[in-house]
């Protein structure tokens, strides 16, 4: 429990609104997890789940109605906490009347960093993004990607020890993903816990140790992204290609009943256990297997259900409601 | 945590004490910002014309500003015994150039123009003007010719030319009878104490301004104590006759059953017999004091 | 408290960057052409007109700059989400805000510097001389950033929870209504409702006094300034405008980023 680097107890988020802020909404519930020190941790849900009230109320931009979180043993409530953490805002948008460095050096000013320190500290996360040739223009002609990885900058540039990065990726074309990807996997390998929002599960899948889901404002599970499906393997896939001489002989065509056929190719689905003696069978009538592939429940399936589950509930609501 | 809530307990811990001190602040700067603006007064901008393309569509508004400007500082001076007014022209200058239709600014110049110092301007030949522009804007408002036959007559003391404004203002189908009647009296009679007491009575009843309405009220209880005295003098000499001296004081006529009660002036002093014995309001009164600047005002005028 | 000067100087620095020193200049051109006009137009009041020509511009100006600038120190960083960042920093709500005031307030002050060097180098020139009796301006200019320091912070207040357009509305509204404070207090009814009376002296004593500011005369003519007032005002300012940015940093303490 103490060496859990965010521990979020029953976070709570109402928020006011309508004519004269009398109805509020509840987008976040109840909201209980960890995560762990060191590790990088993905909070994934769809739009409008309560991913980024998280981390809002994690960073201090907006306060909890109800529970409370602690990051490294302080309460988000102790200003002095955000020395230690790094936060990279979702869609973030800069002082454009800055340049990359000037801005890096207020930040670091703000940061306490002092004289020759700062300056390298500055140079260094320069570098460390791939912005050094920008560092002097100004932050109003930056493109996405390079605002992104200023962003990037400003939030490890006084080596906190937690990094919070809300939907990192969003908006980058594959370049953009895969650099940011790989300063995420640097910030792991330097011993930092990360913690990132995002939607796009095979970003998830690839890069986080645990996963949560959010959706509704309520958690539905966490895990590692394997235990969130469960190890359900669903059988194995073979895919092979056949000739149309051969594919018409009776034997084959028994066979070939469930494939999914794509001119040539053929994709057919077996329980593992059949696995070897469809691959003989297949083998005989001459046809030439391309892979093999374990089917599991994909996060995307799981995710699927999940959101169809709830809006059957909220429908099942409206027309009781009504 | 105890941050955020610090600032809500802050905040209420320095309103009340805060704007208690802004307050006494305020008292004390008021005080020195009247000592500064004593010594002269300033418009930056008299030109009515210029103000007026300045103002765009809004010049009736500005008239109406400069207008509330005209009454505040016709009452502060008044408040203070100023006799100094001489922005009050350039002031209505600029509001009747701004909106020639706000009548209430012709009638209440015309009175404080040209009625002498310590009431007003002491200005006749201004007040003529501006009843002018008046009358040319506003044909229709037949009081204004009122207001100029009032200044002829009372100031100026030209009796032609005060009856030729009150017949010109009595042929508007509007008029009161009573303007026609007055055209003929006082090119008549002139100067006439019944006319004086119409003509002020007349502002009295017909204004809503109350500065204008205070100062006809004072007129009309000044009026009122010349006749009171003329009266008393009637009296006192049908004293003498019987006596063969003048009388002292008010009780000496009661006594010889001339008068029944000892008549006092409008503001509630009795009246007294001068060394000549002739009667006269009582020092005391304030409308003696009121009579003194007036007074003033008339040789002040015979002087020019 | 050191980070109140870092936010302070960005502010500064945006200030400059968005060219509004730029105004700079057109009050120069402006009051270089008062200047030669003046002189060819009229013996023995140059002095007034060019004192409240240029008071007259400073203030404008002055104000011009501090409502406009004024409502978008915070909303500006709302809107544009640049703030999102910062905060997540170890800098405190209060610290922000008071950085933001401070370097907006230096702007004004360096704006009004430079136009002040530039009235007195247009006296001089009219007169070919300067007496002490035009120290006298000084004393307006210093009473003008006062005034302005108070719009600031009420437009800062606005800023902190409506809209750009409805903060300065208030900000311009409450500017306003702080010239006619005089009225209020003197209005004597016998038509008003004694309730209505106290109710308009109350108002008139609680909103910001911005008249105690004005003595454009007083400096045009060459009349001596009390010391008292000039230590009063000051007060009312530090004062006054100490309850408004407390409040601002109140509301905006409590204020949820969205």
């Amino acid at each position: 429990m103490a060496d859990a680097a965010i521990q979020i107890e029953n976070l709570t988020k109402d928020y006011p609104f309508g004519f004269l802020h009398l109805k509020t909404k509840r987008s976040l519930e109840g909201l209980t997890m960890q995560v762990e020190d060191g590790e990088v941790f993905g909070f994934l849900g769809p739009n409008g789940a309560g991913k980024s009230t998280t981390i809002k109320l994690l960073v201090g931009l907006t306060f909890p109605t109800a529970g409370n979180a602690r990051i490294l043993g302080k309460p988000i409530s102790d200003i002095s906490m955000h020395q230690d953490i790094g936060y990279l805002p979702e869609q973030p948008y800069f002082y454009d009347y800055l340049t990359a460095a000037e801005l890096l050096d207020y930040f670091a000013r703000i940061h306490n960093l002092r004289g020759v320190e700062r300056r390298e500290r500055v140079d260094r996360m320069l570098k460390k993004v791939g912005l050094e040739t920008a560092r002097k223009i100004q932050l109003r002609k930056y493109s996405k990607g390079m605002l992104q990885r200023v962003g990037l900058a400003q939030a490890i540039l006084h080596d906190p020890r937690v990094v919070i990065l809300d939907e990192p990726m969003s908006g980058l074309d594959p370049l953009g993903r895969r650099e940011v990807r790989d300063i995420i996997l640097e910030l792991k390998r330097e011993g930092r816990t990360v913690l990132f929002s995002t939607h796009i599960l095979s970003d998830a899948e690839m890069l986080c140790d645990r996963v949560g889901v959010i959706a509704g404002g309520k958690l539905r599970g966490v895990g590692a992204p394997d235990e969130i499906v469960g190890i359900q393997a669903h059988g194995m896939e073979i895919l092979f290609e056949l000739l149309g001489v051969a594919a018409s002989t009776p034997r084959s065509a028994a066979l070939l009943g469930t494939a999914m056929k794509t001119g040539n190719r053929y994709r057919m689905h077996v329980e593992e256990s059949e696995l070897y003696a469809t691959l003989d069978q297949l083998r005989e009538t001459g046809a030439r297997i391309l892979s093999v592939t374990q089917m599991k429940a994909s996060l995307e399936e799981f995710f699927m259900g999940l959101i169809s589950a709830d809006r059957a509930q909220a429908n099942a609501v409206d027309v009781s409601g009504k | 945590m105890k941050a955020r809530n610090f600032g809500p307990i802050l905040l209420c811990c320095l309103l009340v004490p805060g704007f208690a001190g802004v307050w006494k602040l305020q008292e004390r700067i008021d005080v020195q910002l009247d000592g500064l603006h004593r010594e002269a007064d300033e418009l930056v901008l008299r030109s009515g014309r210029l103000l007026k393309a300045m103002s765009l569509e809004y010049a009736p508004l500005m008239a109406d500003l400069y207008w509330t400007q005209v009454v505040q500082y016709y009452g502060d001076k008044s408040v203070r015994h100023d006799a100094n007014f001489e922005l009050l022209w350039p002031l209505l200058d600029v509001t009747t150039t701004l909106d020639p239709n706000l009548v209430v600014a012709y009638r209440f110049g015309s009175m404080f123009l040209s009625e002498g110092p310590p009431a007003g301007a002491g200005r006749p030949d201004l007040a003529i003007q501006l009843i002018q522009r008046g009358i040319r804007e506003n044909p229709d408002y037949w009081r204004l010719y009122e207001d100029l036959g009032f200044i002829y007559y009372f100031e100026l003391h030209d009796y032609a030319k005060a009856a030729a404004a009150f017949l010109e203002g009595s042929k508007n189908p509007q008029a009161m009878p009573w303007m026609k009647v007055l055209a003929a009296k006082v090119s008549e009679q002139g100067d006439n104490t019944e006319t004086s007491v119409f003509l002020w009575n007349e502002i009295y009843s017909s204004t809503t301004d109350p500065q204008m309405k205070e100062n006809a009220a004072i007129h009309l209880q000044l009026l009122k104590s010349d006749t009171d005295c003329k009266q008393l003098d009637d009296l006192s000499s049908e004293y003498e006759k019987r006596t063969s001296k003048r009388p002292t004081s008010l009780r000496d006529l009661v006594t010889a059953g001339l008068l029944k009660g000892m008549p006092m002036d409008p503001a509630g002093y009795a009246y007294v017999f001068d060394n000549d014995g002739k009667a006269q309001l009582n020092p005391e009164s304030p409308l003696a004091k009121k009579k003194r600047f007036y007074q003033k005002t008339l040789s002040n005028l015979a002087n020019r | 408290m050191k980070r109140v000067g870092v936010v302070a100087l960005n502010t500064f620095r945006e200030a400059v960057r968005d060219r509004v020193l730029y105004n700079l200049v057109f009050f120069a051109l402006l009051l270089m052409a008062a200047a030669v006009v003046v002189g060819q137009v009229s013996i023995g009041i140059e002095q007034i007109v060019i004192v409240n020509l240029g008071l007259s511009a400073i203030s404008m100006i002055g104000l011009l700059m501090a409502v406009f600038i004024g409502v978008g120190l915070v909303s500006k960083e709302m809107d544009k989400r640049t703030l999102y960042a910062l905060l997540a920093k170890p800098v405190r709500r209060w610290e922000f805000l008071l950085g933001k005031f401070g370097g907006l307030l230096l702007t004004l002050a360096i704006n009004t510097a430079a136009m002040s060097a530039g009235l007195y180098a247009a006296l001089f020139y009219v007169k070919h001389s300067l007496e002490r009796a035009d120290g006298l301006a000084l004393v307006a200019i210093y009473f003008i950033l006062l005034k302005l320091a108070l719009v600031v912070a009420l437009a800062l207040l606005f800023s902190c929870y409506t809209t750009p357009l409805l903060a300065i509305l208030f900000t311009a509204g409450l500017y306003v209504a702080g010239l006619f404070v005089k009225e209020m207090r003197g209005v004597h009814g016998d038509k008003m409702a004694p309730a209505l009376q106290t109710f308009l002296r109350w108002l008139s004593y609680l909103l910001p006094n911005f008249e105690n500011f004005d003595v454009m005369a007083s400096a045009a003519h060459g009349r001596h300034i009390p010391a008292a007032l000039i230590l009063q005002n000051t007060v009312y300012a530090v004062l006054y405008g100490a309850i408004v940015l407390v409040a601002a940093v109140t509301i905006f303490s409590r204020r949820d980023l969205k």
